[in-house]
């Protein structure tokens, strides 16, 4: 069952719902909509299901959508048409159609928001900040207080528990703007572009701590971004918005690999491909390797070959003749440690990060092995072509 | 033009007749709220009375210590009031500071919640906003006439005169503190689950406090600028020698009972500014 289910949505606002959902269904753009004296669409037709414990980012430029979606999710914009569905134990909660109370159970116990001004009380100290949603779900002060207390420990901020936001720096108002989330034990998480106003090396470092955070409390998470790289880095899957539509959705190497158009395209040329891709959509066939007697040749300027059963194991390799060392590679063992010219093989699941530094390390490309046959290899024309943005095209062709 | 002058719309007589009716058909109100308003501020001067001088003194001194923590305010403000005491005018300010309390208390009682309900239906601020534009643009003495026909003389139209000068300064600050609460921190508490009273007491009221308090402030001094007028219709306190000065071309008189209001001023604006400011905690 998905955490949250959401099935062609239509945010519009304003007064004018009607006939705006009418000049929408006529294929009119968005503005060709408030030229007639309509409303502004901020969600057309979107339809997305999160899965249970996984992180979703909305990406998309601004203006493109992704904030008046991530705010249909706990009714902070309206839902002009479709279905918003929200787990709620064994049930699925329609957004869009429950009542008030229903609405305020789910915010209180279900769904918690982090805000990308952080949105902290400037009249409270930190640990009743992070104690207002406890306060709202009715909780007494002792109580609230303690668990607050934990949560900011959990972030490490325990001993600013008396100060006033403003007295924070971005990072930490943030981290009390998470720990806030947290407080509420709520299984899913709204982060409208959490980490955007926060500087890159702050940013990064917030990112890395949501990641491990993630993988301990295992939330379900809804993560707006502008930033395809940030998207990367955390995503389980990928939403891209542009128009008020979603016009890609699927795993952070889809994306890259497949661009549906110019535009995702042009966010994945500027992104940095070395956390996303692996060896196996980089890499040079094994089929399409030169063959030389019984050979495959990798290098032919300094005839370095290998040579494999016949089943396609890797047998043993050789430059000019001499032997070259074999070394199987898992992720884990450090690189450093490896010996120049030993030709490594790994797996085709390794990232392009490693497979560079393996690359940088031993001198020779990277042999990718799958259930010990021999897959393809990794050199640095494929590199080459990963780092300029060609892969697309290149696995295309 | 003739023809304009000849046919003068009778505006004055029209309000005048209102007034009349009001008077005629509404007695028993009026008269209920202006014997009871009376009661009450003559109650809470006797309290004060009760006492001798250097309590209310003490009381004053502690509390603008504890608002503020300044050594020179203290001082000021217990030299201030030895030097009203002095000239004599201890019971007139006594009774000038109930006024100004009273007015205050009940502008503030009203103004707040007329604020609140404001910055929440913009349709009803466009409505009021003419009316409080007029409530302190027309010459306090204008209307200073129909309340008095309302209420009698004495005390009782001297404050509704000063409530209708100084209501407008809690309902404009308290509109424009909630109307400016950040969005982001309204949809924070939404996004909470806050009911709507929750996301009035815990997040606009809070947000809107400095707000607030510079409203009530604004209204302790509006009130205090109505004494003189007050006392024209009977209200006893700091006003009443001014007039009598003023009829009997008594300098001296003049100026002693004006620096008592001045002194008067001076405390209640010192103490009531921004009070409680965070730096202390």
């Amino acid at each position: 069952m998905s955490a949250i289910s959401i099935r062609n949505l239509d945010v519009v606002f304003g007064d004018n719902v009607e006939t705006s959902l009418n000049l929408l269904d006529q294929g009119k753009t968005r503005q060709e909509i408030i030229d007639l004296g309509g409303n502004v669409v901020g969600v057309h037709n979107a339809s997305i299901e999160v899965a249970e414990g996984e992180i979703c980012v909305l990406m998309g430029l601004s203006g493109s959508g992704k904030s008046s979606l991530l705010r249909a999710v706990n009714g902070l914009n309206p839902i002009s048409r479709g279905n918003l569905l929200v787990q709620d134990g064994e049930q699925m909660v329609d957004i869009g159609a429950c009542d008030e109370a229903t609405l305020r159970h789910m915010r209180t116990r279900r769904i918690s928001m982090v805000f990308q001004n952080f949105a902290l009380m400037p009249w409270l100290t930190v640990l009743d900040n992070v104690a207002f949603g406890l306060e709202m779900q009715g909780m007494g002060k002792q109580e609230r207080r303690a668990k607050a207390m934990e949560k900011l420990e959990m972030v490490g901020l325990h001993e600013w528990s008396n100060k006033y936001a403003h007295e924070l720096s971005g990072g930490m108002q943030q981290r009390v703007g998470l720990a806030r989330a947290f407080a509420m034990d709520s299984d899913i998480l709204l982060m409208d572009e959490p980490f955007s106003a926060l500087d890159p090396l702050i940013r990064s470092q917030l990112q890395d701590e949501l990641i491990e955070l993630q993988q301990r409390l295992n939330k379900t998470i809804l993560f707006v971004s502008h930033d395809l790289d940030e998207a990367l880095k955390i995503g389980t899957n990928i939403a891209i918005m542009e128009s008020a539509e979603i016009i890609q959705h699927g795993k952070p190497e889809d994306i890259v690999l497949n661009p549906v158009n110019a535009y995702v395209e042009e966010f994945v040329a500027h992104t940095n491909p070395l956390n996303v891709l692996k060896g196996r959509s980089l890499m040079t066939g094994a089929a399409t390797l030169e063959r030389f007697d019984d050979m495959l040749v990798l290098n032919r300027n300094d005839n370095t070959c290998i040579s494999t059963s016949d089943s396609g194991q890797v047998v043993s390799a050789s430059r000019q003749g001499k032997p070259l060392a074999l070394h199987h590679w898992q992720e884990g063992q450090n690189i450093d440690l490896l010996q120049e010219d030993t030709l490594v093989m790994a797996t085709p699941d390794i990232s392009m990060r490693h497979a560079i530094e393996i690359r940088y390390r031993t001198g020779q490309p990277v042999l990718l092995n799958e259930d010990d046959i021999l897959v393809g290899i990794l050199s640095d024309n494929d590199f080459y072509h990963a780092l300029l943005g060609k892969h697309f095209t290149a696995s295309a062709a | 033009m003739n023809w304009i002058t000849e046919h003068k719309i009778p505006l004055g007589s029209w309000m005048e007749a209102f007034v009349d009716w009001l008077t005629f058909n509404a007695a028993g109100f009026f008269d209920t709220i202006s014997v009871s308003l009376e009661w009450l501020i003559l109650f809470i001067v006797d309290i004060f009375q009760w006492f001798p001088p250097y309590v209310p003194m003490i009381l004053t001194a502690a509390l603008a210590w504890a608002l503020h923590r300044s050594i020179p305010l203290v001082i000021f403000v217990v030299v201030a009031l030895l030097l009203i005491l002095n000239l004599g005018y201890w019971q007139e300010m006594l009774e000038t500071f109930v006024l100004v309390l009273t007015a205050t208390t009940l502008s503030v009682m009203f103004g707040i919640p007329i604020g609140i309900l404001a910055a929440h239906k913009p349709r009803i601020y466009t409505y009021l906003r003419p009316v409080l534009d007029m409530m302190q643009t027309i010459p306090t003495f204008v209307y200073l006439i129909p309340t008095l026909v309302l209420f009698g003389l004495g005390v009782v139209p001297g404050l509704i005169s000063t409530i209708i000068f100084a209501i407008a300064a809690p309902i404009r600050l308290t509109y424009l503190g909630i109307s400016k609460v950040p969005e982001n921190l309204i949809e924070a508490g939404k996004a909470f689950g806050a009911t709507p009273m929750k996301l009035l007491f815990k997040v606009e009221l809070p947000a809107a406090m400095p707000s607030i308090m510079a409203g009530i402030t604004q209204c302790i001094m509006l009130s205090l600028s109505m004494v003189v007028i007050a006392a024209l219709v009977g209200a006893d306190g700091l006003g009443k020698p001014v007039i009598r000065a003023l009829n009997t071309v008594n300098i001296s008189q003049g100026f002693e009972a004006g620096l008592a209001i001045v002194l008067v001023a001076i405390i209640l604006d010192r103490i009531f500014k921004a009070p409680g400011s965070k730096e202390e905690g």
